[in-house]
């Protein structure tokens, strides 16, 4: 018995990783330009992006490098981990954060400028269920307590998950919720749980929401709208990509591929 | 300056996190030790290999399978289903199983080796006097594989409270069910809390040495001197 338990279970494990592939397909893979050398030439800017944007900023990046000779070099990871790097010396030249805190934090630091800052996106906040059954569009299945599990990214250092707090607090579901929540480290893997079923639903950026399943877009009222600043860091004013693209994000273009991504864009420069 | 009282629940969360994993382990891990030092069967290789594939895997791999198989749709979470005790990611009996498969060499292999080192004869010459299997176990096996034991036990108890990557995977960051030490240190430097992140810190790593100071010392007074951890 002891023998075929360990077999069998590694079987078991293998089996259906395979047949899961559908949802393995559905993670964020590592942008294959990070793994580019990345050397320091003014051709190439490094940008390192907070996850939730990682959809918009591959067209923005394909958009980018079509019509210039620069190259986009990408890391992709939470603002926290992003931002702690960079105030320790990791070589980026632009961040694009998920708030406007760590950009803040990082004008404190007297590594980059205010003037070199501006809101490249706002987040809008959506409660996706996998199940097509579950969510009609209301809150009706918050207040109803319908469900086992609840993701939401971490509200203690993660802007979504601050603003899935918010909504929770307006509906004065707090207290009765709590008991349900699983909190991901980002909101990527707040989405992770929930499209793997292990959460019954979950607070997950518009941009992030699949076709299928059911949900409820939260009207903005509910929360603190999620500001997502860019901020040129000094290191970056010398290198002529990192410049440009800092400016791109600026164009008509790039507010129109922001914007069909579900996040609101701010027309008029701020 | 103290610790609060979130990193207090989270360090008692981690020691009983690691007190039912290694108490399992050495329960489950004892016999298939014992087996895999003195088989001559052909399956001790393979049953070798996957018990040290946890030493090689990344706890991403782990964790993401963990995640997939006792999920909704997997086939554990089926049966956990079926059986009525719901889902095991996010809980803690969840954490528990996780840790089993990520432990285990550290359990096995101590014991293994230690039952290696005491050879055939000792056994040989119990039988010889008619010692009963489970008599030769108590009798025997234990008081010459002391140290392995001991070993086994310290290393599991340590590698368990040092766990991240598979409890941030299936772990959700419950506060008292599955919000562990490590997790704990993760959200304070996400946080930018860096100075929260320095106390636990601290902590851990004066227990990992204490850890491995008593292992070590252990080691020093044991009979055998061969035990080894990887292989």
């Amino acid at each position: 018995m002891k023998l075929t338990l360990p077999f069998y279970g590694i079987f078991l494990l293998i089996a259906f990783g395979l047949q899961s592939c559908d949802f393995v397909s559905t993670q964020r893979e590592a942008s294959s330009a990070t793994k580019k050398m990345a050397q320091t030439s003014p051709m190439r800017a490094r940008v390192a992006v907070a996850s939730n944007f990682i959809n918009p900023m591959k067209e923005l990046i394909a958009a980018f490098e079509k019509q210039t000779s620069y190259q986009i070099v990408v890391s992709y990871s939470a603002s926290g981990k992003l931002y702690a790097q960079i105030i320790n010396g990791a070589p980026f030249h632009v961040f694009l954060s998920a708030d406007q805190a760590k950009p803040s934090a990082i004008v404190e630091n007297n590594i980059g400028t205010n003037s070199n800052r501006f809101t490249y996106a706002i987040g809008q906040l959506v409660l996706w269920s996998a199940n097509s059954q579950l969510i009609d569009n209301s809150p009706k299945v918050l207040e109803q307590l319908n469900f086992r599990k609840i993701a939401l990214a971490n509200p203690k250092f993660a802007p979504y998950g601050q603003a899935a707090v918010d909504v929770l607090e307006k509906l004065d579901l707090m207290a009765k919720s709590k008991p349900k929540w699983v909190m991901g480290e980002s909101i990527s893997q707040a989405f992770q749980f929930t499209a793997s079923g292990n959460a019954d639903l979950g607070f997950i950026s518009f941009s992030q929401k699949p076709n299928h399943g059911s949900y409820w877009a939260i009207p903005e009222s509910l929360y603190t709208p999620i500001k997502q600043d860019v901020i040129l860091l000094d290191n970056g004013k010398e290198n002529i990509a990192a410049v440009a693209f800092f400016e791109y994000l600026k164009s008509n273009e790039a507010k129109n591929i922001i914007q069909s991504h579900h996040y609101k864009v701010a027309r008029k420069a701020n | 300056m103290g610790l609060t009282d979130s990193d207090i629940d989270a360090i008692w969360l981690t020691l009983k996190l690691a007190f039912t994993v290694t108490l399992i382990l050495m329960v489950i891990g004892t016999p298939i030790a014992i087996w895999l030092a003195r088989t001559k069967s052909w399956l001790r290789g393979p049953i070798n290999a996957l018990v040290a594939l946890p030493l090689v895997l990344p706890p991403t791999v782990l964790g993401f399978y963990l995640l997939i198989a006792m999920g909704p749709n997997g086939p554990v979470g089926q049966l956990t289903e079926k059986l009525g005790l719901g889902l095991l990611p996010f809980t803690f009996w969840g954490l528990v199983i996780a840790s089993l498969f990520y432990s285990l060499p550290f359990v096995v292999q101590p014991i293994q080796n230690a039952v290696e080192a005491i050879g055939k004869k000792p056994l040989e010459a119990a039988a010889t006097l008619n010692s009963s299997p489970l008599d030769t176990f108590f009798h025997v096996v234990i008081p010459l594989a002391k140290p392995g034991f001991i070993s086994a036990a310290i290393l599991g108890f340590a590698h368990t409270v040092g766990e991240f990557g598979i409890v941030l995977m299936i772990g959700g960051n419950i506060p008292m069910e599955t919000k562990v030490a490590s997790i704990q240190i993760y959200d304070h430097v996400e946080a930018l809390e860096y100075s929260g992140a320095h106390r636990l810190s601290a902590v851990m790593l004066g227990f990992s040495f204490i850890a491995l100071l008593l292992l070590y010392s252990f080691q020093k007074r044991g009979l055998a001197s061969k035990f080894r951890i990887g292989g």
